[in-house]
Parts: structure tokens; C-alpha cells; sequence
């Protein structure tokens, strides 16, 4: 049973977003709103992850070797100069996009397991991760008209 | 009569009984004829006439048939008229020539204006104006930004005092719009004050309140404020919350209500969604917790809720204390949260006041001079925004509606980076008013900024302009503003304004004319050319949305006195504007602010219960700047004393800026009353003499009216994520007896 790997790439990737959002934020400070809601989102991200662990190590007993490339690098730190704040933004978008579909994933095989708890975890986590999306879509879509004709 | 303490004599009343008439009256010479108008120095709408003799005020009385102030004056009201006489009004404009500021003619400032704005693109032209102007100067100022240039930079300094009350009235009830009425103060059982020192903001309302609680059967009393305000004081249960912890309080006390039954579940049932996450979110704030956060006893918690769970008739009150704090929007939410768990709105005594800070803020709000489509409508609607590229026979595409508009922190963000390379600033004095004013004074004084600015003083903003234009005032000139409580009120020009000064809509109609904005037909966009006639533009753009101006006309308003749109209570069916068709947003998530998509929009005409969780505040006090600054009013002075400053009755009871500082606190600095004292943040350093008063340990207050001294000096640049209003009382400062 491989659910334990997907586990694992979810709580990577929870964590490689908190880790970029902080970074994002600290790099982008003066634009405070953003700064501000990037830390707290991190810690989001941090705690969620962190929810997952007693799963992953009650599916892992069961798991063979784990598969070649199961994780994925989305980012590479945070820029600087024109259009820095929109590439960052879209960057933790992408980041934030592969939680959402590994939420998806791994609450399919809770359904499966019939394991209520997980599903707990997971319609959580992915409700967090739906309000990230929406935040960064937006924000950038406020930021675009700005940044790409006078910028 | 000239009342002897701020809020006069008492004239006490009975449940459900009409409010007394109070007649205040202040000359200073006989008047050969009154002039009808209301109060320009808060944001209550006291009815006044304008006292006159040849070209001169000479005095107020208050309007005894107003429905807001029954002829009652506010302290402000009585003497700060005279203001408008002072020697040194703007009488010419002004234009920047080898560095300094020269006076010139109009023809000149406004072509320099013209030719800068022909210059740039529509993305790099913002506006920031006050609510202080009138209703036609808005909606006229409104027009050219949507419609003319077609920029999304368009905010008010409304953004600073009133932008959570419509944030909060749009998430909780589709759109905005004041639920309740200043009446329900005369039926209500209780009152609850959130974040409020309507003492000092509003007097003429706190004398309504303090009569009913002179009266027989008077309304129980709860105030939640860190300081001991005249509104604490005459609470029943008054709670001295710590700064940035209002949403675990509110959070907390809904757990009790929905605890012990003190809920309406048929209201609820018949008229709200989202009571089941409401519950599991609040379910996490048990009394011991909250206590522990908010630094209040839980008895004091515990008490709270009989009074508010026992009320049958509860009247709320919402301000600063909450707007301006942490968690805002959530904050003002949860208050009607409160009111729709308890089915307590729209009927007599049973209603919300989320209140406005500025006396036309509300117009801001409806004409969408702070940056919101007009009318209440919905940028994010397509049909909404046709209505309006319809009405004023323009492209849609020429209509700003990709995002939300740009906010006053964002459009300051912007001219900071250089992509805003023209800033008209009219009416309001940024550079006192605004969050960490180094900050500000250095976006002001970018070369590449044009900043244009619009005011009848030179102020501490003037300084950075490279155009000033003078303009006229209340008494000068003729329109319409309304209250918090959505009265309408009549302002007509009583004297002419001094020197060159102009009425703001002339110069907004003038900028318009010369930019020879045109509609589709080829005819040009502003068709009026006076206050009545941009009423009657207005009255059409409001027609059918909730804040309809049709059936109130100038003719109704003059002669008579204040009339509401909408009735005198909303929501008197439970019908909400919720419908997905009808709102005003399709909903923001509160702790990001991220705004909702319409696909995920389920409004029905029900309202909405939204919670969230309660978060620490990003800047918490620490080792370094261990205590907790909290900025706010005293009820002598207005905003940034462009006024009130000028008039010395007001000015001498409160003439330079002071710190308040609790005993123990004073203790342990070794600082006396009077002491000099100064006060540093990471952002800079004032001085004040000290006070020694009510105010909870841990916590010091400065009024941020004075700009030799500016609260705002210390004050952080960040803001509420659905509201994007700045949150003024959070910043973490230290304090010690200056020159030690």
C-alpha cells in the first residue's frame, strides 16, 4: 500500500509551502499584507503537516520502498527586480496547487480505508489550502494590471 | 444655552417614548437669518441651522425637529464654526515654481493638472479624498474615476475610520447599509458599546443614551474598551479588554449564548446559513481561555453574556476600539453574528450600529468614492456593471471591475514604488492621519509624484504639493451628506466662500470639463453643473439598489430636516440582500481576505453567520517595546484640528497631545503626572506629558489629532485583511520619563 508515500509527499510539500510563503514574505516585507498573511498561512501549513504524521507512521509498516521522483522541487527562492512579486506569488500558487491535488488524493484512500479520521485531517487541511489558492489568485490578479502595464 | 459639560443638561425619557427636544443655541450676535444645514465634525448628523448676518456666520442652533440631535448641539458644533473665518484660510491656488509655493490663478493650477493627467496612463492617476466632502462632490469624483479615466485608484480616508463597518455589513448582510436606526436607542433594554467612546465620537448620541439611562426603566449598559471612558464609566459591566483580542471575546461570548439556549433557533433557522461552522468555530473559546487572552476576569466574561443573553430588545454599537484593532472585519462580524443568533435586528430597540468615524464617510461608501462600484453594486458582477456603463453610456471595459478597487494603504504602496505618478489628495491631511508618517512624508516627497492637494488650510500635507487648491467649506457651499444611521441631511450654502476659494464639486466639474471627458454618443460624461443637478444624476445611479436616493429630494430635505433612505430600520422582514444577484460581494474569507468566487456564492436572502478563529496580533509587545499603544479622540478635537484647532473654545480644553499611562506603569518608569514623557516605537519617537488615569496597565493612549506630536509617528503600516482598514491600536512601544 503506497498511501504512507503520498503522506509523505503532501507533508513535504505542506511543509516546502511553508517554508517558500515565509521566505516570500520576508523577501516582499513591504508589501505588508501579503508579508503578514504569508506568515500566518505558513503556520497553517506547519500545523496541518504536522496532523499528518501519526497517519504516516500507522500506513508506513505497510508500505514498500518508496518510488523513484516521488517529490518534486517548485521552488527555486524568492526575486528580486520587475515582476518579482508576481513570479513569487505564482510560484506559491503551483506549490499550493500540488497540495490541493494530494489532498485530493490522499482523501480518496481515506474513503477507501473507511479511515473517518484521516478524512478529518484531509477536508481540513484541503479547506486551508483552498482558501491559499483563492487568496494568491486573487491578490495576484490585483497586482497584474499594476505590475504589467506600468510597472 | 451653551451646554456646561459636553454633553449638557439631561432630559429624561421612558422606553418607547419620543426623545425630548433640547434646543442648544450659540451666537455671538443677533443672526438676520438661519440657514439649514448639519454637523460637519463627526459623524452623527446633528441637524443645525447656520446662524448669519451679511456675509458672516454668527452662530449654530441646533434643528429641534431633526430626528437625530432634536436641536441638540455637539461641544464641536457650538464653537467650531468659527473655524471657518480664520485668517488663514487657502484663498488662491498655489503652485510649486522653483521649489517653493507660489500663488497663482485657477486657470493656470487647474491646466497644470490637465496636462499631467493627459500625460500619464489611467493605472497611474489615484485619487485620495476624505469624508468630509459632500455626496454630489463624491458621486461627481466617483464618475471621473470610473468612467473618465477609467482608473481602480480611487479611496477615501474613509478607509481609515469606517471601511470595517461596510465590510462587515456586506459580509454578514449582502450589502451595505446601516441595519438599525438612532431610535432603537429609545426602545432598546440594553446596550452593548464594542470598541465605541460614543461619548467623546458621537455626543449628541450619547446624550440620547444617558437620558434613557436617566429615564425609568433605563437599558443595561456594557462597554468593551481597554480604557476607563466616560462610556465606561457609566457602564454596568464594563470590560477592559487587552488591545487586539476583540474576536476571542465575541468568539467566547457566542459560545455561551448558543450554550445556554439564549438564541433564537427559529430566527436562525428561517433567516441565517452557516450557524454549524459558526458553532464548531466558537466552540473553541471556552470562558478560562478567552479570560486568559483577552486579560479579563471570566466573571467579567460571565456577566457580559446574562446581560447581553438576557436582553430582550439589545441595541450594539461598533467603533474604533474594533475597526481599528486586530481581526476587524471578524471582529465587527461577530457583533452581528450576536444579533442574528439572538434574532435581535430590524425591530424597534432590536438593531446594529456598525458606525462611520467621518460625517459624510457613509457617502464615500454609496457614491463609491472609496473606490466600490456605486450604488452598492458588485464589481465582480457582470450585469452590475453593465447597469452603470449603461447609465453613463460608457464602455464597459472603461469601468475598472478586474479586481477589487485599490485601497488607500495599496494606492500609497503604489505612488511608493513610482507606478502612482499622480496622487489628488482632497480634503483630508494624510500626512498627520496615516500610519507611520517617516514613511509617508517620504512617498510625499518623491520627485516623480505629482501630488495635487484640495483643502481650506495649509496643513502638513500642503507642504509636499506641487498644486494646492483652495477650496470652500460647510456654510459655503450646497449639498447633501448622510449619518451613520443613513439620515440624509440638506447643507446649503449660507456665506460666500473667502478669496478664489471653490466650492469642491466646481473644481471636480471644472477638472471634468477641461479633460473634456465624453460619453459613446460623443456628449459630455458629467451632464451637471450644480449640487442639485449631480443629486439628481445620483438619485438616478441609486435607483433600485439599497441606498435609493428617488424619493428624497432636495425640496423634501429643505425645510424640513433629516430623512433616511431605506426606512428607519432595515431588515424588518429577515430578508437579507444576500440574493447572488442583488449583493454587493460574493463574500471574502476573514482571516485572508481572499474574496469568493460567484460560483461559490449561496445567497438567498438569508444572512450570513461567518466565524473565525481568533489569531495573536502580528506585532505583539515584547522585550524591547513591551507595552501596547493605543491611538484615539477626545471629544474637543476633529481628525487632524484643521478645524478644530483653529477655534479656541474647543482648542483649550485639549490644546497639545498628552499620554496616558496607568498608575502602576507610571510606577515602575518612575513617572509622575505631568511628566514629559517619551514614547518610541520601531518606526519613530514622541514626546507628551503624562496622565495617570484610567486605562488598563500594560496599555498608554495618545489622541492622534496632533501633528507637532503625531500618534502616528509610532503607529505600524498594516492593515485588516478584509477591510483593509489600518489597525492603529497595536503597535508595541516603549515609554520612559524623557531626557532620562
Amino acid at each position: 500500500m503506497h498511501l504512507a508515500h503520498y503522506l509523505g509527499l503532501l507533508h513535504r510539500a505542506q511543509d516546502a509551502l511553508a517554508g517558500a510563503l515565509l521566505e516570500v514574505g520576508e523577501a516582499h516585507r513591504d508589501e505588508v499584507d501579503i508579508a503578514s498573511i504569508s506568515a500566518q498561512q505558513a503556520g497553517i501549513c506547519r500545523e496541518r503537516a504536522s496532523s499528518l504524521h501519526p497517519f504516516a507512521e500507522r500506513y508506513s509498516e505497510e508500505a514498500p520502498d518508496e518510488p523513484e521522483r516521488l517529490h518534486s522541487t517548485l521552488f527555486h527562492g524568492s526575486r528580486s527586480g520587475g515582476l518579482a512579486l508576481l513570479r513569487d506569488l505564482q510560484d506559491l500558487y503551483l506549490m499550493a496547487a500540488e497540495c490541493d491535488v494530494a489532498w485530493a488524493l490522499v482523501g480518496q484512500a481515506a474513503q477507501g480505508l473507511r479511515d473517518e479520521a484521516l478524512s478529518e485531517v484531509v477536508s481540513a487541511g484541503a479547506a486551508e489550502t483552498s482558501i491559499q489558492l483563492l487568496w494568491l489568485r486573487g491578490r495576484m490578479k490585483q497586482a497584474a494590471p499594476q505590475a504589467l502595464i506600468v510597472g | 444655552m451653551i451646554p456646561s459639560d459636553p454633553w449638557g443638561v439631561r432630559t429624561p425619557y421612558a422606553p418607547g417614548q419620543p426623545w425630548p427636544a433640547r434646543v442648544d443655541r450659540h451666537t455671538v450676535e443677533e443672526p438676520e437669518r438661519w440657514v439649514q444645514t448639519a454637523s460637519l465634525l463627526h459623524s452623527n448628523g446633528d441637524g443645525i441651522d447656520i446662524g448669519v448676518r451679511g456675509n458672516r456666520i454668527v452662530g449654530v442652533r441646533g434643528r429641534e425637529s431633526d430626528r437625530v440631535n432634536r436641536g441638540r448641539l455637539d461641544p464641536k458644533d457650538v464653537h467650531g464654526w468659527q473655524a471657518n473665518a480664520s485668517p488663514d484660510r487657502l484663498t488662491r491656488p498655489l503652485v510649486r515654481r522653483d521649489g517653493k509655493l507660489v500663488e497663482t490663478g485657477w486657470d493656470d493650477a487647474m491646466s497644470r493638472i490637465v496636462r499631467r493627467s493627459s500625460e500619464l496612463k489611467p493605472l497611474e492617476i489615484g485619487f485620495y479624498t476624505s469624508g468630509q466632502l459632500f455626496l454630489e462632490d463624491y458621486y461627481t469624483l466617483a464618475v471621473i474615476g470610473k468612467a473618465g479615466l477609467g482608473t481602480p485608484h480611487m479611496d477615501g480616508n474613509t478607509r481609515l475610520c469606517t471601511a470595517t463597518s461596510a465590510a462587515a455589513l456586506k459580509a454578514s448582510f449582502g450589502t451595505d447599509g446601516q441595519p438599525g436606526s438612532y431610535t432603537d436607542v429609545d426602545h432598546c433594554d440594553t446596550i452593548a458599546l464594542w470598541g465605541h467612546n460614543v461619548a467623546e465620537t458621537q455626543a449628541v448620541l450619547w446624550m440620547r443614551m444617558l437620558d434613557r439611562r436617566r429615564g425609568s426603566s433605563p437599558p443595561a449598559m456594557l462597554a468593551v474598551d481597554p480604557r476607563e471612558t466616560p462610556v465606561a464609566r457609566e457602564a454596568d459591566v464594563h470590560l477592559p479588554i487587552r488591545p487586539g483580542t476583540n474576536l476571542a471575546l465575541m468568539n467566547g461570548l457566542l459560545r455561551i449564548l448558543l450554550r445556554r439556549g439564549w438564541v433564537d433557533r427559529s430566527y436562525i433557522t428561517a433567516h441565517t446559513q452557516g450557524i454549524d461552522d459558526l458553532e464548531r468555530v466558537v466552540d473553541a473559546y471556552p470562558v478560562a481561555r478567552v479570560a486568559e487572552i483577552c486579560d479579563l476576569p471570566p466573571a467579567g466574561i460571565e456577566r457580559a453574556a446574562e446581560l447581553l443573553g438576557g436582553a430582550k430588545r439589545l441595541l450594539s454599537t461598533v467603533l474604533q476600539g474594533f475597526y481599528q484593532s486586530h481581526q476587524a472585519t471578524a471582529s465587527a462580524v461577530a457583533v452581528n453574528n450576536l444579533h442574528l443568533l439572538r434574532g435581535m435586528i430590524g425591530r424597534p430597540g432590536a438593531g446594529v450600529l456598525q458606525m462611520n468615524g467621518q460625517p459624510t464617510a457613509e457617502n464615500t461608501r454609496e457614491t463609491g468614492a472609496d473606490g466600490d462600484l456605486p450604488g452598492f453594486r458588485n464589481w465582480d458582477n457582470p450585469s452590475h456593471v453593465r447597469d452603470l456603463a449603461a447609465l453613463w453610456n460608457v464602455d464597459m471595459a472603461t469601468i475598472p471591475h478586474w479586481a477589487p478597487p485599490t485601497h488607500a494603504m495599496q494606492i500609497w504602496r503604489y505612488a511608493e514604488q513610482g507606478s502612482i505618478r499622480m496622487l489628488w489628495i482632497s480634503g483630508t491631511n494624510p500626512a498627520v492621519s496615516l500610519p507611520d508618517l517617516a514613511r509617508v512624508r517620504r512617498i510625499l516627497s518623491r520627485p516623480d509624484l505629482f501630488v495635487v492637494v484640495q483643502d481650506i488650510f495649509p496643513t502638513a500635507t500642503t507642504e509636499f504639493a506641487d498644486v494646492v487648491l483652495p477650496a470652500a467649506t460647510w456654510g459655503e457651499k450646497t449639498g447633501t451628506f448622510t449619518n451613520a444611521d443613513r439620515t440624509v441631511h440638506l447643507s446649503e450654502k449660507a456665506v460666500e466662500p473667502p478669496g478664489e476659494a471653490r466650492a469642491d464639486l466646481d473644481i471636480f466639474l471644472d477638472y471634468a470639463a477641461r479633460m473634456d471627458f465624453r460619453d459613446n454618443a460623443g456628449a459630455p460624461l458629467v451632464t451637471w453643473h450644480d449640487a442639485e443637478s449631480a443629486y439628481a444624476a445620483w438619485q438616478r445611479c441609486s435607483a433600485g439598489r439599497p441606498c435609493d436616493y428617488t424619493g428624497i429630494t432636495y425640496d423634501k430635505l429643505r425645510g424640513g430636516s433629516g430623512l433616511q433612505w431605506g426606512g428607519e430600520r432595515l431588515y424588518t422582514d429577515g430578508v437579507f440582500n444576500t440574493r447572488s444577484g442583488y449583493c454587493e460581494t460574493y463574500g471574502q474569507e476573514l482571516s485572508t481576505g481572499a474574496e469568493r468566487p460567484a460560483s461559490e456564492h449561496s445567497g438567498d436572502g438569508r444572512a450570513f453567520l461567518l466565524a473565525t478563529d481568533y489569531r495573536p496580533a502580528p506585532e505583539v509587545p515584547g522585550a524591547e517595546y513591551p507595552m501596547r499603544l493605543v491611538t484615539g479622540r477626545t471629544v474637543w478635537q476633529f481628525h487632524t484640528r484643521t478645524k478644530t484647532g483653529r477655534v479656541p473654545e474647543l482648542d483649550r480644553h485639549a490644546p497639545s497631545v498628552w499620554v496616558e499611562l496607568h498608575e502602576s506603569d507610571a510606577g515602575a518608569l518612575r513617572i509622575a503626572d505631568g511628566d514629559v514623557v517619551r514614547i518610541e516605537s520601531p518606526r519613530g519617537a514622541i514626546e507628551a506629558p503624562a496622565r495617570l488615569c484610567g486605562i488598563r496597565p500594560g496599555t498608554v493612549f495618545v489622541p492622534f489629532h496632533y501633528a507637532e506630536q503625531a500618534a502616528n509617528e509610532l503607529t505600524r503600516t498594516t492593515w485588516d485583511p478584509v477591510s483593509k482598514q489600518p489597525m492603529f491600536k497595536l503597535a508595541a512601544v516603549r515609554v520612559r520619563k524623557a531626557g532620562s
